[in-house]
């Protein structure tokens, strides 16, 4: 029998959250605000679903309904995207180490 | 472009974020981690258009949109005053979760352009999965709503509490359940937007009852979230990199909320379950003085600083909103010029998220290696001549230790009080 795709997408979904744990934990405690801010950059890879949603096309209609939830997500998205990787540089930024 | 092929590039910019998360573990390599990030993510949406290949009228208004929203988000990375920041993540989490809501939407109304089979006859496992995201973005959303108003001050910080509150968080969260169970049985829309808009109550009544002092742990609990949801999506669009995202995130998530909730001495059920600063005994017992404090002026402060060899400085959330650093930083410059040792002791807790405190003194050029956690300094607090409290009081209140009564019982604190000379 075979297996299904599901199981292998348990799988990494699994072993994912060992590797965030672990990741985590080094994570030195003075960096985690750039921690929460890059985490949310990163989750919005969700822009992905959006993209599908919003190209996903019918009989050449663009503004379905479905089409306009997807372009909505992908504003959303966007605006974390950019908004949380670049904070997250500005902060980098500011972390300087002793002039010698 | 194959499934297969994208299906790796997905792993590849999986692998990128995870390296963006891996640089956070030292400052010299974090600014690489985060071009990591910007490659995975550039990685997965170039992937994303080459797979759905439809370059039609859509694909100029998706790139229109992206723009918007872009620039929108780049104008506020570029203004937001780094005290806001506690208040910038809770509302970028709300947009994380509404934007899961909509995909999930969008998948549900239209499911055969994500593979998902049909309108009306959806595969099992994809309405569970995409049910879920949708349950969970829409708690993200509202709770990441509420916090937002908390944390600048549009709502009271004080906590929301009403009678029969944890019955009713009961009955709404199996009522969740018992939806996407019914939804998943009859594939009714109606059952659908019923579950979105619970779940949107949900996140609201989650949040309310929890106090102002508790935000860091709402704030880490609801990156946590925000990460579940995006896993949900990414289960019923079968994308890798939003399923190792998701984990990732949201597993990131709970530590911070663990670590959080462990700086206030609280369980994490505590919290969450809210209403602690309602019923709150305040001691009666009056604090006996460990050492004579000494309430000098600046200029005392000043000639015993100067005179001592190594001193200690404990900010907290005070000297944030007095917007104090920059002075601070440059007292400690003079101090420095006369030969004086100076450290920053942070407590876990100090400012209003995780590790806000280290970027308010980044911000003011204070250099990271003399910044150091709790744990790191608190032996060293009887060694070194005068310790210099500004704008912190919880963190380094002895009562934590020696008052059973004291709310803030059993907290870490910082051992100021072993210290020669203390200033506040």
């Amino acid at each position: 029998m075979e297996i299904d795709p599901f199981i292998f997408r348990l799988s990494i979904f699994i072993l994912s959250i060992f590797v965030g744990y672990y990741v985590v934990w080094s994570v030195t405690p003075s960096l985690h605000t750039p921690l929460m801010s890059v985490t949310n950059a990163i989750s919005s890879v969700i822009i992905v679903g959006a993209i599908i949603a919003a190209l996903a096309s019918t009989n050449q209609k663009i503004f379905e309904i479905s089409n306009v939830f997807g372009y909505l997500a992908i504003i959303l998205a966007a605006i974390n995207i950019f908004g949380g990787f670049l904070v997250t540089q500005r902060m980098l930024q500011m972390y300087k180490k002793k002039k010698k | 472009m194959s499934p297969n092929l994208s299906a790796l590039l997905y792993l590849i910019s999986g692998i990128l974020f995870i390296l963006a998360l891996r640089g956070l573990s030292s400052p010299e390599t974090s600014r690489q981690g985060n071009y990591f990030g910007i490659m995975g993510m550039i990685i997965s949406i170039i992937v994303t258009f080459l797979t759905v290949g439809n370059f039609g009228t859509g694909f100029i208004y998706v790139l229109i949109f992206l723009i918007i929203g872009g620039s929108v988000g780049a104008f506020i990375a570029f203004r937001i005053p780094m005290t806001a920041m506690p208040e910038l993540v809770a509302g970028f989490h709300s947009l994380v979760g509404l934007a899961a809501v909509f995909v999930a939407i969008a998948a549900f109304l239209k499911p055969d352009a994500f593979n998902l089979g049909f309108a009306g006859n959806i595969k099992l496992s994809s309405l569970v999965e995409m049910s879920l995201g949708a349950a969970i973005g829409a708690i993200t959303f509202s709770g990441s709503i509420i916090a937002f108003l908390k944390l600048r001050g549009i709502m009271s910080g004080a906590p929301i509490t009403f009678k029969g509150q944890h019955i009713i968080n009961l009955v709404l969260g199996l009522t969740i359940i018992f939806l996407i169970y019914y939804l998943c049985v009859t594939q009714s829309s109606n059952i659908f937007w019923a579950l979105v808009i619970m779940s949107f109550i949900v996140g609201v009544l989650l949040i309310i009852p929890i106090g102002g002092a508790d935000m860091p742990v709402v704030i880490s609990m609801l990156n946590s979230y925000s990460g579940w949801a995006a896993a949900g999506i990414g289960f019923t669009l079968e994308n890798t990199a939003l399923i190792i995202t998701g984990a990732l995130v949201g597993s990131s998530g709970a530590i911070l909320s663990y670590i959080m909730c462990k700086g206030m001495n609280r369980s994490f059920f505590n919290v969450i379950l809210g209403g602690w600063g309602a019923t709150d005994q305040t001691s009666n017992k009056q604090d006996k003085e460990q050492k004579p404090v000494k309430s000098g002026n600046a200029d005392d402060a000043a000639f015993l600083m100067k005179n001592a060899s190594s001193v200690i400085i404990v900010p907290g959330y005070g000297m944030a909103v007095a917007q104090a650093q920059h002075a601070l930083r440059e007292m400690v410059d003079s101090l420095k010029k006369n030969g004086v040792k100076v450290s920053y002791a942070i407590h876990p807790v100090a400012g209003r998220m995780p590790g806000h405190m280290n970027v308010l003194l980044a911000e003011a050029n204070v250099p990271y290696d003399e910044v150091f956690e709790l744990e790191e300094i608190n032996n060293d607090f009887a060694n070194c001549d005068v310790a210099y409290v500004i704008g912190a009081n919880d963190v380094t209140n002895p009562v934590a230790k020696s008052d059973p009564q004291s709310p803030i019982y059993g907290m870490p604190i910082l051992d100021v009080e072993k210290v020669n000379q203390s200033y506040l």
